[in-house]
């Protein structure tokens, strides 16, 4: 890993001075960015931890009916405090790779990173959540713009997730074992009056809503409902883990699941 | 350079650290505290798991500079105040949850986080803890066993030696 300098600001406004300058990158849990780091795929110049900013940490609900979530909130903490508010996504936080894992990694890292098979993306898009940042509030819809992909500029942190609170939710993961990420995971939402069905892990562009199965659910929310659709393999991901096909019946097949689990 | 200042094991250390200067390194080589090991420096398999304050974390994967004022707990510091085994170590032994014991520090801080949330885990939520430690040698039977021993069940029941 190439040197560089850390900074461990305490406010939003300081890290997002510190991160001004050209080379400078955030860092969350650094459960990505350190491996990638040592593989010398990034080489910032300066580091600047967002985990000791306690205006990005903690877990809260709000008078609209969302979760709100401090950009820096590990994992672990998330499994625990939204445990009775959003069992849904305390279920999918507290499945994220391992406890070691969970105990450093921040949902502002995952949802920044948006790697492909990634579980937060799939929440994230699958409640139409807002993505605060320092400078604006982006729809999730707007959000995510393909593998590895975000609205994100250069030097804007990601300091709140708001989550609107479902009335059941449930998060499907096929877990790819070696990886301890989803191979294809399927996170749906039953609010009043729609059904939002968001998929990881499986498209070539990153996490995706399934408006086929959307529509479905929001006539009839019962697994039966989605018997009938079917994913179109096109432009799925391919790999030595799972073929293309294989991937598109996971997306049935999780959506099926988590329609039966949601609570 | 920046100067660190921790408590490792119940002892203040301080010790002057670059930015990329991993937990783990620091732990090793300036402290000397080589029982964190390294398996794959790419946080995959737990060998080099410690607790920052009581949390278990991979300390390949934790820059030393993050831990500036935390409370750290390793290997060296699982045993009792006399020097013999603490508990979960004495159960591996016991019940032979290792053979080259290259995993063993990593497993034994995972089981101890364990312990501390969850004094009486099935078996079930133990092999599903140890998701993140991966042993070469084992199988696990016995890891698992050692721990629901150090927990204080009865592991007569569970088959494999
Ligand atoms: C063994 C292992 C298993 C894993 N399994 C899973 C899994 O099952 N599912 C899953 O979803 N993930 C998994 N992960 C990834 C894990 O969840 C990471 O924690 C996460 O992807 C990145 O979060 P982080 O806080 O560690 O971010 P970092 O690694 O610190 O940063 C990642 C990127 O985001 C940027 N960044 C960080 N925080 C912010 C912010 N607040 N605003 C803007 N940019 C920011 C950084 O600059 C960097 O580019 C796994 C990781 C490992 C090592
Ligand atoms: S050495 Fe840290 S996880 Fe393998
Ligand atoms: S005892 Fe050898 S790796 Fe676990």
């Amino acid at each position: 890993m190439h040197n560089f300098d850390f900074a461990k600001p305490a406010t939003i406004a300081d890290a997002v001075a510190a991160l001004q300058g050209d080379e400078a990158q955030p860092l969350g849990g650094g459960q990505t960015l350190i491996p990638t780091m040592k593989q010398r795929l990034a080489a910032p110049e300066v580091l600047v931890s967002l985990t000791h900013i306690p205006d990005m940490q903690g877990v809260c609900t709000n008078d609209a009916g969302q979760l709100c979530i401090g950009g820096a909130t590990t994992h672990a903490t998330v499994a625990r405090e939204a445990a009775s508010s959003f069992p849904g996504l305390a279920h999918l936080a507290a499945h994220i790779g391992d406890p070691a894992v969970r105990n450093r990694g921040t949902i502002g890292g995952s949802l920044a990173n948006n790697d492909p098979s990634a579980c937060y993306p799939a929440a994230a898009l699958g409640t139409g959540a807002t993505i605060c940042t320092n400078l604006r509030e982006i729809t999730a819809d707007d959000y995510f713009q393909g593998m590895f992909d975000t609205a994100l500029d250069e030097g804007e942190i990601i300091t709140e997730v708001r989550l609107p609170i479902p009335q059941a939710a449930h998060y499907e993961k096929f877990v790819q074992p070696a990886s301890r990420f989803a191979l294809t995971g399927v996170f749906v939402a039953k609010y009043q009056d729609h059904v939002r069905v968001a998929v990881t892990g499986a498209s070539e562009n990153g996490v995706f809503r399934w408006a086929d199965a959307e529509a479905a659910l929001s006539q009839s929310f019962a697994s039966d409902a989605v018997a009938d659709l079917s994913v179109d393999p096109d432009h799925m991901i391919h790999d030595l883990h799972a073929s293309k096909e294989y991937r598109a019946n996971l997306v049935k097949v999780g959506t099926m699941r988590s329609v039966k689990k949601a609570k | 350079m920046t100067s660190i200042s921790l408590s490792v094991n119940g002892k203040s250390v301080s010790g002057d650290v670059e930015g990329r200067t991993l937990l783990s390194a620091f732990l090793r080589e300036n402290l000397q505290l080589t029982g964190t090991h390294i398996g794959c420096d790419t946080s995959q398999c737990g060998a080099c798991v410690v607790h920052v304050d009581g949390q278990a974390i991979k300390a390949c994967t934790m820059l030393a500079a993050e831990a500036d004022g935390a409370d750290v707990r390793t290997i060296e510091g699982m045993e009792n105040a006399d020097g013999s085994l603490g508990v979960i170590q004495q159960a591996f032994q016991d019940h032979h949850g290792l053979q080259c014991g290259f995993c063993t520090p990593g497993m034994v801080m995972s089981a101890a986080a364990l312990l501390k949330d969850n004094p009486n885990p099935t078996e079930g939520e133990i092999r599903e803890y140890l998701e993140g430690n991966l042993c070469r040698c084992t199988g696990y039977h016995n890891i698992v066993k050692a721990i629901m021993a150090a927990s204080g069940q009865d592991v007569s029941k569970i088959a494999a030696e």
